[in-house]
């Protein structure tokens, strides 16, 4: 497989403020990347640098091996074969749906432009509202048509910002694997900037995390959940809760669980991911926590447990388990001690 | 910014009232009240010499002739209006054809316009006179080429002349007096000729027509008197320059005079001061009004007895048409579409 | 519903000199008819459509093009030149074919200078003739196209930059999304603009008669001075109207289905950064059109007054400037009061008879002031004899003229006049407030009026300020209107300006001229310092 995009050690300023330092970025042909992170974190920077709308002060970006842009030469957005959906969706209010589409069609012979549109129609499910104007279609719509439009000249990348922030939850998730089978049949790749994760699993070959305009991880949706390589990523992906823990040096975690003894020599104190998975509800069990409170989810109780230490876990229990707060919990510990870390680091264990 | 808002609206809603009753119809209630198409400049000063001799305010709107003439009669009985001036006999007419005006007379009035220049009537009085000139380029002219009016519409001055629009009282009126006196068909045929003879389309005033002969666009243009006089009297040296440039010819002179119109006034119908008004008009007729009236726009004074200018005494005395200035007003419409036929643009 | 009353009441207040209008249409028909379609009409309504034509094309080619510059472009002096560019409208366009006519007629002396140099005669040499069709032409258009620019820069602001880039990333250049994006998205406030220009072009009389252009104003001064047809001038007025009606129609037609309500836009405008030849371009284009509209013939202005300073100015000088300030303050607030009455009644009840009776509110934009003004009088007049009359009969007093000849009637006729102007601004301003906000206000509790005065003002800021200084400058430049109108002994700098510059004394009219221009140049300040704190001036 090719590198279709490639970035490198790309920051962009604005004067004294950076917003994206350092980033490199490669995503294969046919994959489909993410751009996530918090608010303010520089992805969306860093997709307008890809599309042509902001210089970079450093690095280099690449589309299929050709350089689109150096801190000394940017080629125009037009001339760059990037597709973008933007987060309003930005239709154009003074043409309707098939003009839309076919705007960037001026290539094409009219004959060939017009069964280019149908088919993009078809492909999004929208043939009955070509005449349509934007201001009557519902957001979901909308956003096919935005979708269509990019599409439309066959760009080497598609780019999405926050294509579904504009969207109710509900037609969120839906979309979003719509989209995802929709890019992987026409095999395109993409990349996308979201600051929700559950977007960004469900579309993602593959997710970079920023944070303060660094890369924080590159990785997969499972590496990133479940080996993330820093607290920062622990914590921004999934549930969970980050203590303060021991490990002794059979690798096994003590305090605060057990209470008992205090930390060796070659014990280490560390913070610790605990996922509410990581603690489970055991009848047998004798080690019980204290219950702080508890919260429904239909088939699981979400409860959230009260170590000696006053510290908190998370803990997943069925739904029929109920325990009001204050009580104690019967719970059996399955925690991931790859999922501790020293001085910000994973400590990986042999 | 609302609070601005409402400030903006109450200072509006007070200033509105302010002005309403402040500044309604007029000042001085026992003033006279003078609807004036001459312009102020050409007329207040006289007008202050008169309260200051009398102790008679007098209050002023001026415009345009037909317009005031127009809110004359809408405003009908109750029309604050006693005098009406005009600078041309055709509004003066028309007011009296449409019963605006009153006569009045009085022997100071009888004795000071001519009769060919006033109302048969006495519903009006010419206050002064301009004439209907030619002016030429002396170095491509002679003036013995020169005689009348109807003489420009001969084939040697294809190209040569100059005139302003159609649209202006001055051409009006000449023209309305070739009809009173040559009849239309005649006229018609001057026209045709005369039209053809631009050396470009009208445009302009009477003293970019001098200007243009001046500069050699044509050679001879037709002009009231009174705009070379300011010419050749003004501060600005170009027009000084252009004006001493070109030479003055009194056209009709072996016929039936220069054509001439007057500036004059008349009492109206709803005047509430007729007394006074009349009081003005005699005022205006004395020798020393005459005088400044007449020259400060270079005019002649309608008194035979009273000299004109120095400027204007060294163009020398001319005969001036006779025909009764009321037939330029009566015959005004018809003038103006002769030379829509014609082309005259 | 007492708003509506309100509504209509007013409206049709306004509307009612155009009503007396139209009325003549009713007839008779004079044979003064028969003559003018035999000789002159054909030519009068040909030359006002060519005249629309070249003044429509120009103000868009000026007024787009310098609100594109200074709205969306980064280029040396864009600061300046995004206010200065506002200056030709304190120009009266008769005054700056006056001042143009004074430079390039064969007299001038730039013509002068040329036959002086190459010793060339009459008919040696063409040189464009500033007396003609192209001429009208070209001194409306440049003193009319901050209309066009006004309010296309305002829109221009307010555009999502998504939409630009959205058309880049489709392979659209910077130049192509100019005119399939940027433009037709600007097309309201364009068309607004254009509709300004063309409706003071066909009520203009000043320019095209002092340049022997026979347009149909031309015509109907002409029936009523030269004719003293009063009544077929009406008429002829009439059609004007008539055809003012259809065209806008036409316009409104033709965009009914779009809509064009503000994409919520997050972030300002991104002004693409000239460099090299085209930032000087972009500042000579701007300096040549500030130039040809206001500094030319200001500077032209100057030097006359600067010779006649002493003939003209005294101390009446201040009463004219007094004067004039009152009635263009006066004349603008109640048009905006009137136009927010209106525009807000439309929008809050869209019903057939309020967006009728508005419409028909502001067609008195094109019609010449003299016509305005027989139709204010002629109403007024009747009533007070009216009431005259019958307070005389039934208790023998006489009240005499309540109304006419007053300042309020001269007011009420400027009101009449430009309420469109500020209506216009007022519109687009509305429309870019999208109709979910007056909903959520309402559902809040809000009255029609709360929602006005609580969320539409302070959005509409800018708007309402150009509202109020379009109008206050066009009163000060209007003249007819108070000449046939004015009480006694009010005089103006525009009645002052007329009286020499009638009487051909160009440079005497020049003081009180560059005193209008300098007035107007107040609330021009005063709107561009409000524009340079607007949060979208980034």
């Amino acid at each position: 497989m090719s590198q279709q995009l490639e970035l490198q050690q790309v920051s962009v300023r604005y004067g004294a403020t950076t917003a994206v330092e350092n980033a490199s970025v490669t995503l294969e042909s046919g994959d489909i990347g993410c751009l996530l992170g918090p608010s303010g974190c520089g992805k969306t920077t860093l997709l307008r640098a890809i599309a042509g709308f902001e210089p970079l002060t450093a690095g280099s970006i690449a589309l299929c091996g050709e350089t689109l842009s150096t801190p000394q030469r940017r080629t125009p957005p037009e001339q760059r074969k990037v597709g973008m959906v933007f987060q309003d969706f930005a239709l154009f209010p003074h043409l309707n749906v098939r003009g839309n589409i076919a705007f960037g069609l001026s290539a094409l012979s009219s004959r060939a432009r017009r069964d280019r549109v149908e088919s993009l129609l078809q492909l999004v499910a929208l043939s009955e509202h070509g005449d349509a104007w934007p201001h009557e279609l519902s957001g979901g719509q909308q956003q096919r048509v935005a979708l269509a439009r990019a599409l439309a000249p066959e760009p080497e990348i598609l780019l999405l910002d926050e294509p579904f922030s504009n969207l109710d939850a509900e037609l969120r998730t839906a979309l979003a694997a719509d989209v995802r089978e929709l890019l992987k049949r026409s095999a395109i790749t993409a990349l996308l900037v979201t600051h929700d994760q559950h977007e960004a699993f469900a579309m993602a070959d593959q997710i970079t995390l920023l944070n303060q305009g660094r890369i924080v991880q590159t990785a997969s949706p499972y590496d990133l959940y479940h080996h993330p390589l820093n607290p920062f990523v622990a914590a921004f992906i999934g549930e969970g809760a980050i203590i303060t823990a021991t490990i002794n040096r059979a690798g096994e975690v003590t305090e605060p669980f057990t209470g008992a003894g205090k930390p060796g020599e070659t014990d280490a104190r560390c913070q610790l991911l605990v996922r509410p998975g990581d603690i489970t509800y055991d009848a047998g069990s004798t080690t019980r926590l204290r219950v702080a409170r508890r919260s429904f989810r239909g088939a699981h109780y979400l409860y959230e447990l009260l170590l000696p230490d006053g510290q908190r876990v998370p803990c997943l229990a069925p739904g029929h388990i109920e325990v009001p707060a204050g009580a104690t919990l019967p719970v059996s510990l399955q925690l991931q001690t790859h999922l501790a870390f020293r001085g910000g680091q994973a400590s990986r264990e042999a | 910014m609302v609070r601005l808002h409402t400030r903006i609206r109450r200072a509006t809603l007070l200033l509105t009232l302010l002005a309403l009753s402040g500044l309604t119809a007029c000042g001085a209630p026992d003033a006279v009240n003078v609807y004036s198409a001459r312009q102020e400049a050409l007329i207040q000063p006289l007008l202050e010499k008169f309260t200051a001799e009398t102790g008679i305010p007098v209050n002023l709107v001026t415009g345009n002739g037909d317009a005031l003439l127009a809110r004359l009669e809408n405003e009908g009985d109750n029309s604050p209006a006693d005098l009406f001036l005009t600078s041309d006999a055709g509004n003066l007419y028309r007011a009296q054809a449409e019963n605006l005006l009153q006569p009045v007379t009085s022997p100071a009035l009888q004795a000071g316009a001519p009769a060919h220049l006033r109302s048969d009537e006495n519903y009006w009085y010419g206050l002064s006179v301009r004439a209907r000139v030619l002016v030429y380029a002396a170095e491509r002219v002679d003036a013995a080429d020169l005689s009348d009016y109807t003489s420009l519409a001969d084939p040697v001055w294809r190209g040569r002349i100059c005139v302003r629009s159609s649209g202006n009282i001055y051409n009006q009126s000449l023209v309305a007096g070739m009809l009173a006196t040559d009849g239309p068909a005649a006229t018609a045929t001057w026209l045709d000729g005369f039209v053809a003879n631009f050396a470009r389309t009208p445009q302009g005033g009477d003293r970019d027509q001098i200007k243009a002969v001046a500069a050699g666009q044509c050679d001879v243009a037709l002009v009231n008197s009174y705009y070379l006089g300011g010419m050749l009297q003004s501060d600005n040296l170009e027009e000084r320059e252009a004006a001493e440039q070109v030479t003055l010819f009194w056209p009709n002179q072996a016929g039936r005079g220069t054509h001439i119109n007057i500036s004059g006034a008349g009492v109206t119908r709803a005047a509430s001061k007729p007394e006074a008004a009349r009081q003005l008009m005699e005022f205006m007729l004395r020798e020393e009004s005459q005088r400044w009236y007449a020259q400060v726009n270079n005019e002649f004074p309608v008194r035979e007895d009273v000299e004109p200018s120095a400027l204007l005494q060294s163009w020398g005395s001319f005969k001036a048409d006779a025909l009764n200035v009321s037939e330029l007003g009566r015959l005004n419409a018809e003038a103006v579409k002769a030379m829509d036929r014609a082309g005259w643009k | 519903m007492l708003w509506r009353i309100a509504m209509v009441l007013s409206a049709g207040l306004v509307a009612m000199p155009v009503a007396v209008i139209a009325a003549s249409l009713l007839g008779p028909y004079s044979t003064a008819w028969t003559h003018l379609l035999d000789t002159v009409l054909l030519d009068y309504i040909v030359n006002s459509l060519l005249l629309m034509l070249g003044v429509g094309a120009g103000t868009l080619l000026l007024g787009a093009s310098s609100a594109w510059l200074t709205a969306l472009c980064e280029f040396p002096g864009r600061r300046v030149f995004s206010w200065a560019l506002l200056l030709p409208l304190a120009m009266p366009a008769y005054i700056i074919a006056y001042t143009y006519t004074g430079l390039l007629d064969f007299a001038g002396p730039v013509q002068s200078a040329l036959r002086e140099a190459f010793g060339w005669q009459y008919g040696d040499y063409w040189f464009p003739p500033i007396r003609s069709l192209g001429g009208a032409i070209c001194m409306l258009s440049l003193v009319l196209y901050p209309y066009v620019y006004l309010l296309a820069r305002i829109a221009l602001l307010e555009q999502s930059p998504a939409l630009v880039e959205a058309s880049r990333s489709l392979g659209r250049s910077a130049w192509q999304t100019l005119f399939r994006v940027t433009l037709p998205l600007a097309r309201p406030a364009l068309a607004a603009g254009v509709s300004l220009a063309l409706m003071e072009t066909l009520a203009d009389y000043g320019t095209v008669a002092y340049f022997g252009v026979s347009a149909f104003t031309t015509g109907i001064f002409r029936t009523w001075y030269g004719l003293g047809e009063l009544h077929t001038a009406a008429q002829l007025a009439a059609f004007l109207l008539i055809f003012v009606l259809v065209l806008f129609a036409l316009e409104r037609h033709s965009r009914a289905r779009l809509r064009f309500h503000k994409m919520h836009s997050a972030r300002p405008p991104s002004r693409m950064q000239l460099r090299g030849w085209r930032a000087a371009a972009a500042s000579t284009t701007a300096l040549l059109i500030l130039t040809a509209g206001f500094l030319l013939p200001a500077a032209q202005l100057g030097v006359w007054a600067a010779q006649h300073y002493s003939s003209v100015f005294s101390t009446a000088f201040l009463a004219l400037l007094g004067n004039s300030f009152l009635l263009a303050a006066l004349a603008s607030l109640g048009c905006l009061l009137l136009a927010l009455l209106l525009g807000y009644g439309k929008r809050a009840y869209p019903g057939r008879l309020e967006t009728g009776v508005t419409r028909l509110a502001s067609m008195g934009y094109a019609v010449p002031g003299t016509v305005i003004a027989v139709g204010v009088m002629i109403p007024f007049a009747w009533m007070d004899n009216t009431l005259d009359g019958w307070l005389q009969r039934t208790l023998g007093v006489s009240s005499g003229l309540l109304i006419s000849g007053t300042l309020g009637a001269l007011v009420f006729a400027y009101v009449v006049r430009f309420l469109a102007v500020s209506l216009q601004s007022v519109e687009a301003g509305l429309t870019r407030i999208r109709p979910a906000i007056d909903e959520s206000a309402r559902s809040l509790g809000q009255t029609p009026l709360g929602v006005l005065r609580r969320i539409h003002l302070p959005m509409l800021r800018t708007s309402l300020l150009s509202a109020l200084l379009l109008v206050f400058v066009d009163v000060l430049k209007e003249l007819p209107t108070t000449l046939i109108l004015r009480p006694f002994n009010f005089n103006t700098l525009a009645v002052r300006a007329h009286e020499l510059a009638s009487d051909e004394r160009l440079a005497e009219a020049a003081l009180p001229a560059l005193a209008i221009v300098l007035i107007g140049l107040l609330p021009v300040i005063l709107l561009t310092r409000s524009m340079s704190t607007e949060p979208t001036e980034a």
